[in-house]
């Protein structure tokens, strides 16, 4: 029954490859921190990053020089300031060019229920009279509505090549139990063509009837076991976020080469060889 | 007592809300007033964070906008698509409350970029929930840091829409929500003009000249016929507004691990 288990470098390794499409998940909530610096110790490259709120873990992805284009609804460090790696490459092309796409929160949601549903576009009452529709007219175009004739916004739709989230527990045949802050985890797993998920624990058994949700396995490409995997973001019932260390990105990230030190430290030298 | 000019502003924010009011917040500076406001005169203000977390009552402030001290005294947790399509646009939410980089006199905000879109001098974090807040919560309240290079004539890029270029634009273009009622800043208080919709100060607060918010003020400001001085804070709401930043500074300079 375990077959869906793999390590995580198993996982990333077969599944993720050089210009895909990855979206990692997770609304500052179960931030999949883990596989994103497996990614990044594997040097998986040209890759397209979708992701609500970039965070601190697609700064570390840019500004390793991996990125290709990053699509996105909102790109700062939460109640800190900016995601520096996200914004010198925008702004000055370090250590890369960076494209990218972007989109209101409640847009960015739409795409990803369009995704999961099978349908070409989502639509929204939303970015009238906002430069964001002017600027990104490939993908954000008004709709009639054939029943009242009401001009809408519509988005294209997101379907990610692999979805990453991370989850608090799995049970032995893979099914998938989350809970606390949901964001659009649901909605990415549905709209993704593979689907990894690391957790904190394997239990015998999901409670399935509590507050949360739960992904079937079937729905799961593979999984993989990760304690403290969203870390430093958090998973509710396990560990709490770290705001300090978030505050102290700021200092970490503001320069490249100051950033490049701290990623050989704590994330290329580390290895991640977990077997459940 | 003495207070700062940021405690007059977060106080003068917190007493416009009301008792019973569903309440979108932005984090950082509308968070402060929100709670503020719920800690004091309006218990039962419903706040409402775009991470899905639905009438939560930190006894902290969050850092960010989804921490876990939200998601545990909220009264429900809903997914995001469901805060922003069921809530948002479902015309659920009496006030959005936002900040922002650069406002304009029509109470446009740009929290997206400085310098043109495609070459930034300066790349900010963006959009994220404020478009859909700003045009979809019945009112919007604005809160600010007053200085010459945020209230601008124009803003660089129109993030969430105000009153867009004034009159009545707003309401022709067929935006639901009334848009923003008041630009709360730490030298008084603006307010749209009827008409023109473009924004005029309407309170000042004490120990501030009009000389000070004009040389702070990028377009030329016109000051309301009716002008007030605002409330001095009470010894109350900066005793509970003190102690919810001391708390909430301990815990974010402390390692939860």
């Amino acid at each position: 029954m375990l077959d869906k288990f793999q390590p995580l470098s198993f996982l990333i390794q077969n599944h993720i490859h050089d210009g895909d499409q990855i979206a990692m998940e997770g609304f500052t909530h179960l931030i999949p921190f883990e596989a994103g610096h497996e990614i990044i110790r594997q040097g998986k490259k040209e890759l397209t990053l979708i992701r609500m709120t970039p965070d601190l873990i697609y700064d570390q992805l840019i500004g390793m020089g991996l990125v290709k284009k990053v699509v996105f609804s909102w790109g700062g460090n939460p109640g800190v300031g900016s995601l520096h790696r996200l914004r010198e490459a925008v702004e000055k092309g370090i250590p890369t060019p960076l494209e990218i796409e972007e989109h209101s929160h409640a847009a960015m949601a739409c795409a990803y229920q369009a995704g999961a549903s099978g349908l070409p576009f989502g639509v929204l009452r939303g970015y009238t009279g906002t430069d964001l529709a002017k600027e990104n007219p490939e993908y954000i175009k008004g709709v009639t509505c054939p029943f009242t004739g009401e001009k809408l916004a519509a988005i294209k739709a997101i379907r990610p090549d692999v979805g990453i989230i991370h989850a608090q527990q799995a049970d032995k045949k893979g099914n998938i139990k989350i809970w606390g802050i949901t964001g659009v985890q649901k909605e990415v797993v549905y709209a993704s063509k593979k689907v990894l998920v690391t957790v904190e624990e394997v239990v015998d058994e999901l409670d399935t009837q509590n507050q949360g949700i739960v992904i079937p396995h079937w729905l799961v490409t593979g999984v993989a076991l990760a304690p403290n995997g969203a870390q430093p973001s958090y998973a509710m019932g396990y560990y709490k976020r770290d705001n300090s260390f978030y505050k102290q990105w700021d200092e970490i990230s503001r320069s490249q080469a100051n950033f490049e030190e701290w990623m050989n430290v704590h994330v290329l030298s580390k290895s991640v060889n977990q077997i459940p | 007592m003495e207070y700062t000019k940021e405690e007059m502003m977060i106080i003068t924010a917190s007493r416009l809300l009301q008792n019973g009011e569903v309440c979108f917040v932005g984090i950082g500076l509308p968070s402060t007033a929100c709670n503020l406001a719920r800690l004091t005169h309006a218990p039962d203000i419903v706040l409402i964070y775009e991470s899905g977390t639905i009438d939560t009552k930190p006894h902290l402030l969050p850092l960010s906008i989804g921490d876990d001290i939200l998601a545990e005294t909220a009264s429900t947790v809903v997914s995001v698509p469901e805060i922003f399509n069921y809530w948002l646009q479902g015309g659920k939410v009496d006030v959005g409350f936002l900040g922002g980089a650069q406002i304009d006199k029509f109470g446009n905000i740009n929290s997206t970029v400085i310098g043109p879109y495609k070459k930034p001098k300066v790349r900010l974090p963006g959009a994220g929930g404020a478009p859909e807040i700003a045009s979809n919560a019945k009112n919007t309240f604005v809160i600010m840091k007053h200085n010459i290079r945020a209230f601008v004539e124009k803003v660089d890029f129109i993030t969430s829409a105000g009153y867009l270029n004034g009159g009545d634009e707003r309401r022709k273009m067929g935006i639901p929500g009334e848009g923003p009622q008041c630009i709360i800043t730490d030298m008084g208080i603006l307010r749209p003009n009827p008409e023109s919709k473009e924004f005029e100060l309407t309170s000042i607060h004490p120990g501030i000249s009009i000389q000070e918010i004009k040389d702070n003020t990028g377009w030329d400001l016109k000051i309301s016929e009716n002008l007030a001085v605002t409330e001095v804070p009470s010894l109350e709401y900066l005793h509970v507004l003190r102690d919810l930043q001391y708390r909430t500074s301990i815990a974010h300079t402390h390692s939860q691990k």
